[in-house]
């Protein structure tokens, strides 16, 4: 298996503690990758509609970029990004009517038919890399803390992409018990955080977030892990607003990559906790996973 | 007197039809679009610059029979071609972005702020298909929008902002135009300092060739061109150690 890794263009701008704690915790796992030296914005959101094959021309031409590398494999972080990729290699594989067009329309690249294989680090992690392996590699086990795993929605639907259950998701459960963390599972992990409602409809997206946020720490958590840019900003950032509103706050959550790297015993600069919540470095200084003396 | 026929014969270049803006004209093969259209009768009021393929007034579009792509050069550097269709275009308009340079710190989020159409791109790459410079533009509009302002300015290097990118962006960015505040903003802030410039202003300020200066000031106009023509000049096969006599004013 030969590996690009594609970053996406807020893992390079807001969201570099999800980037720089997964690059450090994939070379401290060994594994060999190489971030694509050539790529472009995957476009961020899978168009819906049937005939807007311009939208596709984005991710199909970071698919040909991992083609021309010679690899097999792309690796992603952000799970807008792994979406958006991963469906449009579906769609490159299984319509030939719309392959023929987009093959056509970027003559001057080299044609594509879904040869590269889409995966996100926590599928990459169980499928390839095994979570016994992980397991001897944690030196520093995430002991007491008691986190919920967030999926959102772009890991899990549509079915077709899915890395997991849609319904009953695991996987990012047994990450987190892999790491030595207490995992507390809870009925809105798959429920959208409001995505880009945030937008038109803050108040209302607001709520929902707020509502998720709710649901884990009714459930016993101290802390929330997630893999996307856009719901660490709702469930992360916009607890200032939740502040006001709903009397709620300082909830830390975590990037999935930061709480591998704490496992790992990598240095705590590589998880850029100055871009999370003040409350998230905190808790992990009271849980000794942060130790004081470091 | 066959020998004028013959080196008549050796001058003429053979004569190609090439249509500008779709009327035929019969042109000597060997002249540069340029040249061609001012040999078919075309006066250059504008659309014409520097001649010498670096200022981007002349950019040209073209098509060749039998193949649907469309080609660009410039008309100054672009030799024509047997059954070129072809059109100049020297300006395209381009919404630019007016800031106050001391106000931009480099922050991508500026860049976006001032340039939000930048998200409009959807990486169908015309603009790098039209650039006559072979810039890749579509990847340094890539960078940009992952704030990465430093490769913009490197990519966006050769551009000489004829516009041909803009006029076929299906996003309506003025490519170009953004390309030029990330290289501003790249040579400004982004770029190491020279740090000897800082310290040869420190000397100078500190009187280093005063003495030298005051000396040519002083100087009448006979004495100045005395001293000038009598000038130690480096030998043009001097080698790399080579010093002057008199190094007081280095």
């Amino acid at each position: 298996m030969k590996i690009s890794y594609y970053p996406g263009c807020t893992l390079k701008t807001r969201a570099k503690n999800l980037e720089s704690s997964a690059l450090a915790s994939l070379k401290a796992l060994g594994v060999e990758f190489e971030e694509l030296p050539r790529w472009n914005c995957c476009g961020a959101v899978y168009s819906l509609a049937d005939d807007d094959l311009i939208h596709l021309i984005a991710p199909v031409r970071d698919l040909i970029r991992v083609k021309e590398r010679g690899h097999d494999t792309v690796l992603t972080l952000c799970s807008m990004c792994y979406n958006t990729l991963a469906r449009a290699n579906e769609l490159m594989k299984s319509d030939e009517e719309k392959r023929y067009t987009i093959n056509t329309f970027m003559d001057e690249e080299p044609d594509y038919a879904g040869e590269v294989r889409v995966l996100h680090f926590l599928d990459f992690i169980r499928d390839e890399f095994g979570f016994d392996k992980l397991k001897e590699k944690i030196t520093n086990p995430l002991n007491g803390l008691k986190v919920a795993p967030y999926y959102g929605c772009t890991l899990l639907r549509p079915k077709e992409v899915a890395i997991d259950s849609p319904d009953r998701p695991k996987l990012f459960h047994q990450f987190l018990e892999a790491l030595g963390a207490s995992v507390i599972d809870f009925g809105s992990s798959t429920t959208c955080c409001g995505a880009y409602q945030v937008l038109n409809e803050p108040e209302a997206t607001l709520t929902v977030s707020h509502r998720i946020l709710m649901d884990a720490v009714n459930h016993g958590a101290e802390a929330m892990a997630l893999t996307c840019p856009l719901c660490d900003y709702n469930l992360g950032r916009r607890q200032e607003a939740m502040k006001e509103k709903f009397d709620f706050g300082d909830f830390p959550i975590y990037y999935f990559t930061q709480l591998l790297a704490m496992a790992l015993g990598l240095p705590v600069e590589e998880s850029h906790f100055e871009l999370n919540l003040d409350s998230s470095t905190e808790l992990l200084k009271n849980k000794n996973i942060i130790k004081e003396s470091a | 007197m066959s020998t004028t026929v013959e080196v008549k014969e050796a001058i003429e270049a053979k004569m190609i039809p090439i249509y500008i803006m779709g009327k035929k004209y019969d042109v000597p093969e060997t002249l540069t679009i340029m040249k061609a259209m001012e040999y078919a009768g075309y006066k250059y009021i504008r659309g014409c610059g520097c001649r010498g393929g670096v200022c981007g007034a002349c950019s040209t579009v073209y098509r060749k029979p039998g193949d649907y792509k469309i080609y660009s050069g410039l008309a100054c550097q672009t030799v024509v071609e047997p059954e070129m269709y072809l059109t100049q275009l020297p300006f395209y308009p381009a919404m630019r972005a007016t800031y106050n340079f001391y106000d931009i710190t480099g922050e991508p989020e500026q860049v976006f702020g001032l340039y939000p159409e930048l998200f409009r791109c959807v990486a169908c790459n015309a603009c790098t298909k039209i650039c006559p410079m072979d810039v890749e533009v579509m990847d340094y509009i890539a960078a940009l929008k992952r704030g990465d302002i430093k490769a913009a300015a490197e990519i966006s290097f050769d551009c000489i902002q004829c516009g041909l990118c803009a006029s076929r962006c299906m996003g309506e960015l003025p490519q170009y135009h953004i390309a030029q505040l990330a290289r501003r903003i790249n040579g400004a802030y982004l770029t190491p300092r020279a740090e000897h410039l800082k310290t040869m202003v420190a000397n100078i300020a500190a009187g280093r060739y005063a003495e030298c200066l005051n000396k040519l000031k002083s100087m009448n106009e006979e004495t100045l061109k005395k001293t000038y023509t009598a000038r130690e000049m480096e030998p043009a096969t001097a080698g790399e150690d080579w010093t002057p006599e008199e190094s007081k004013c280095l």
